[in-house]
């Protein structure tokens, strides 16, 4: 096997199409954790972007309508998570855990009419530079809308965070929502918009998958990516760039534990299937051990309903 | 105290219609155990279709879907026993222990256990398809189609069934071209179709350009349309998944099977049986060839189907040798279907070990 240098091009390029839905999730789970809502439903609202795009893309036709409809239909059932955990003061875990359980389920009753039937091409953008520059030429040309407005999403996230006054805003309201709530800001207005736009981002995830990256509908697509993109958001500790890193990391072990498999290296497949998680769990615990460090960049009001409103 | 019987009476009524509707209908009920959703378009979507055959064949049928092969399996095939279904179809090898031990408890139910080998009670059948007949098809068109001498398989789990399709694979391709070289990818799952898409591109980037799979999910055969590689379906058509890509698929066709087996229950001649059939018996099934094939190897892999369905032609005929260049089957001599059931050993030619 000659290792050359369009090779290992091909293979980043792997790596950054399979971080796609994981980085785009993270990224709206960690504006919605950032103003202090836990929202457990990620995996719900990826399955439900999927059953929506793809739908939309066989229904009418559009791809344009299909990745708007399944960012709406992300909104709409995170719609439900904010109503009862901000208006109704639910408890933020077991309503995030029940909407991905209604969501897995509402996505396959949906679904039954969408199994079996092949998806539209999604078209790609610079195809024709690909092979202009060696190496970099497949790891920057030829991907869809998505995929770059994904390696984007991080660094416009933490810009929106750090330099403008709302990224202020919701920081206060994840940080104090007392305090913030004397200043006169509305929180639990801020709340709503941070899980709606949370919800956006997930159906956008879950529309990559069913309409880019394998464009099909089966059941429980989203095989876990939510749950992984929930995980991603506390590996950061909560810093959009670090999720980047990560989500590079957990796609790129599962392709390169299959390369290497190809290629015939004899280490035992088992040991490969499980790097991916044996690699999340060395970062995390070496992370963990600056416990400060921690709880100084966690939202400190995480998971904690905020009843002073009005 | 007036809530309580207008609800006695109603109940009493539900279950007075119940009883009548049980007693006239005297038509035989079908049930099926599935291990995933039906919506999977692999292996339960496949089994479905053949529910839904029997369903056309003027029976009932019920299908249970997404059953876990655990003590959840035991509780969900009492309950079909218990309601009234005269035959239960179990579509996974994780149920062997359920079904019969249920089985035992129902001496009238009749159950059918896909891919199993135990058959405890006079009441249970097993039943499982030659899909290895498929493979030797398969692997003819790729050995005969392939540039640049590299085929790429996906693989699941490291079981018989699997590594018996891979031999049968590999065989076949090496039998119309020596120069090929099998690469095998274990992905770990049935159907993940990112998984299975991510496994297809890096045996792609090594520079495969026929890809075979024994994972459920149509991403790999999307993959290869997109890289311009060839590819096969799997359990259904494929074709219109990827039009370009896909030579062929295999078919799992357990239809007239399940039609057989119910009239069978319906006329009382049902006994018990142990079924497997191959491309002979149509429970396998070739889809059309595709007409990117040139014409000769075409007629070529009708003539091989037909020898496969006629019994003339083994998948497994000697010499074989495994890895190790041990003799597996002997010169003139056809695997038989012990050897077969259990097979764990790579042909020689297959590259790389069995994960253990």
């Amino acid at each position: 096997m000659i290792i050359d240098i369009n090779f290992i091009g091909l293979i980043i390029a792997s790596i950054m199409a399979s971080a796609v839905p994981l980085i785009l999730a993270s990224c709206g789970e960690l504006i919605t954790e950032r103003s202090g809502v836990l929202n457990l439903g990620v995996e719900g609202m990826m399955i439900i972007g999927a059953i929506s795009g793809f739908a939309l893309m066989t229904v009418t036709g559009s791809l344009i309508i299909a990745i708007f409809g399944a960012m709406l239909a992300g909104v709409l059932i995170s719609t439900i998570f904010a109503f009862l955990t901000q208006t109704l003061i639910t408890n933020h875990v077991a309503t995030g855990l029940a909407l991905t359980i209604f969501g897995i389920g509402i996505s396959a009753m949906i679904g039954k009419n969408f199994v079996g039937i092949p998806g539209k091409e999604f078209p790609v953008l610079f195809d024709g530079f690909k092979d202009t520059i060696p190496l970099l030429g497949p790891i920057l040309f030829g991907h869809s809308i998505v995929f770059y407005f994904a390696f984007a999403l991080p660094f416009i996230t933490s810009y929106f965070l750090k330099k403008t006054k709302i990224g202020l805003i919701v920081r206060a309201v994840g940080d104090s929502p007392e305090s913030a709530s004397n200043q006169g800001i509305n929180v639990r207005l801020v709340r709503y918009a941070c899980i709606l736009y949370g919800g956006a981002m997930s159906g956008l995830a879950g529309a990559y998958l069913s309409m880019i990256y394998t464009p099909q509908w089966i059941e429980n697509m989203t095989g876990g990516r939510g749950w992984i993109a929930l995980a991603l958001v506390v590996f950061s500790t909560w810093n959009p760039i670090k999720i980047l890193i990560g989500a590079m990391i957990f796609g790129g072990l599962t392709i390169i534990q299959f390369h290497m498999q190809a290629i015939g290296v004899r280490i035992p497949v088992q040991f490969l299937t499980a790097l991916p998680y044996i690699v999340t769990i060395i970062v995390l615990v070496v992370i963990s051990r600056d416990s400060r460090k921690i709880r100084l960049s966690t939202p400190s009001s995480l998971g904690k309903s905020f009843y002073k409103d009005n | 105290m007036h809530k309580f019987f207008i609800r006695s009476f109603v109940s009493s009524l539900v279950l007075l219609f119940t009883f009548t509707v049980a007693a006239i209908a005297k038509d035989v009920k079908a049930a099926f155990v599935y291990i995933g959703p039906t919506g999977d378009h692999g292996w339960t979507y496949q089994h479905d279709v053949g529910r839904k055959a029997v369903e056309a064949a003027g029976f009932k049928t019920t299908y249970v879907e997404g059953v876990p092969e655990s003590a959840d399996a035991e509780r969900v095939l009492r309950q079909l026993a218990n309601s009234g279904h005269d035959v239960i179809f179990t579509t996974s090898f994780g149920y062997m222990n359920p079904t019969n031990k249920v089985a035992k408890e129902f001496p009238n139910v009749k159950f059918e256990h896909a891919t199993g080998y135990k058959r405890e009670h006079p009441n249970v059948s097993t039943y499982a398809a030659r899909f290895y007949e498929g493979r030797t098809i398969l692997g003819t068109i790729a050995g005969t189609m392939t540039k640049s001498n590299v085929i790429g398989y996906v693989a699941s789990f490291p079981i018989p069934e699997v590594i018996r399709g891979i031999n049968s694979f590999t065989l076949a391709a090496q039998k119309v071209n020596p120069n090929i070289k099998t690469k095998i990818v274990w992905a770990f799952t049935w159907y993940d179709p990112g998984k299975e898409a991510e496994a297809a591109k890096a045996l792609i980037d090594q520079g495969a350009d026929v890809i075979a799979q024994h994972t459920d999910s149509t991403a790999i055969v999307q993959m290869a349309e997109k890289a311009g590689v060839y590819a096969f379906g799997q359990a259904s058509d494929m074709d219109k998944f990827a039009p370009k890509a896909v030579l062929t698929s295999v078919e799992n066709n357990w239809g007239p099977y399940y039609v057989d087996r119910v009239k069978a229950v319906a006329n009382g001649t049902w006994s018990q049986k142990d079924t497997w059939h191959g491309i002979g018996d149509g429970m396998v099934v070739i889809s059309d060839l595709d007409s990117q094939m040139p014409a000769d190897l075409r007629s070529k892999v009708k003539k091989l189907q037909a020898d496969l369905a006629s019994g003339k032609v083994h998948s497994f005929t000697g010499p074989i040798y495994d890895q190790k260049g041990n003799l597996m089957v002997a010169e003139g001599k056809t695997a038989d279907d012990g050897m077969l059931a259990g097979m764990m050993t790579y042909v020689k030619g297959v590259e790389g070990d069995i994960p253990k």
